[in-house]
């Protein structure tokens, strides 16, 4: 199926949020996440079955003011 | 002070815009804040920015106040305060949510009803205004304990632009700590907040884009300090007439009339 992660495209087989972020390369890291505008909680993300079309947001601290 | 914590630096300092991690670094220490602004952006699998930034954030041992920058929608704002709560492992959000683009002025209405949910939620909310009352109050009652007021436009350096405002809501909420958040562009303007009584100040880009952060830092952190105690020293209200300082009785008579 096709997600958008940050808006680029992927063609990915796996089927849940956690599955699809390690194959991305963000295992182990220090993010955040939203599907389709919803926050998804770390913790969530094991149960998190995405869908062809599914929009995730991943993001990672930054400098602020 | 803020939400049952108690801090020594009423000087709050933004980790944004400056010339490099060192300088920020050096800065913070030379305003002494415990305090600092952070936020979140998207970042790829390959990208490490954010990663080495946490660490940085972590090696300061400072607590965070994470901000919802860049949100222009209660669903926006809401949904970035709930990923910056898991991120930076806070209950703390410095709430913007913005109504124009250009002068960056907060959506009021917006920032209410964000406010409500998050407390709701269990978010220790520090709202970022303006200088209105009603709004302010709105605040309180939606479950803020902190409120911080801009000054100005955020980045514009113009000091307290409506200094009347900011009095009023000082004598409208005693005991609600205040802070003004934004506009401040030299530490005059930072002293002067704290004179009127302000609980403390939040900026950023006064200090990172002077042209010596470090030392900027140094001079605000002073300013917020003599500001403060110039404040519990209860300053002169200013006066229409003349008052000679020196005593006139007693004044050897020389031929004058």
């Amino acid at each position: 199926m096709q997600i958008f992660l940050n808006d680029d495209a992927h063609d990915v087989d796996a089927a849940t949020l956690a599955a699809v972020l390690d194959s991305l390369g963000f295992a182990g890291r220090k993010i955040a996440t939203a599907v389709n505008g919803r926050f998804v909680a770390a913790a969530a993300r094991p149960a998190t079955k995405l869908a062809d079309g599914d929009r995730i947001e991943v993001v990672a601290p930054m400098q602020g003011g | 002070m803020f939400y049952g914590v108690n801090l020594s630096s009423r000087l709050l300092l933004g980790t944004a815009r400056y010339p490099s991690p060192a300088v920020l670094e050096r800065a913070i220490k030379a305003s002494g804040a415990e305090v600092v602004t952070v936020s979140l952006r998207r970042e790829g699998g390959t990208g490490r920015a954010g990663q080495s930034f946490w660490q940085f954030i972590q090696s300061l041992g400072l607590r965070v106040l994470p901000n919802t920058a860049g949100c222009h929608s209660v669903k926006e704002a809401v949904t970035t305060a709930h990923m910056a709560r898991e991120l930076f492992d806070t209950p703390w959000i410095k709430l913007e949510v913005i109504g124009d683009a250009d002068t960056l002025q907060p959506d009021v209405f917006g920032l209410v009803e964000a406010a409500r949910i998050l407390a709701q939620d269990g978010f220790e909310v520090f709202p970022y205004t303006t200088e209105d009352l009603v709004v302010a109050d709105r605040l309180v009652e939606a479950g803020c304990r902190v409120l911080m007021p801009w000054g100005a436009p955020i980045g514009s350096a113009r000091g307290l632009n409506n200094v009347y405002g900011l009095k009023s809501l000082r004598a409208h909420f005693p005991d609600i700590p205040l802070v003004v958040d934004a506009g401040l562009g030299v530490p005059s303007h930072a002293a002067a907040a704290m004179e009127l009584g302000y609980d403390a100040v939040l900026l950023n880009t006064a200090v990172a884009e002077a042209g010596d952060p470090v030392e900027m830092a140094r001079a605000f952190a002073l300013a917020v300090e003599a500001g403060r105690a110039a404040h519990l020293a209860r300053p002169l209200e200013p006066r229409d007439m003349a008052q000679p300082s020196t005593p006139v009785i007693g004044k050897a008579a020389l031929g004058g009339l």
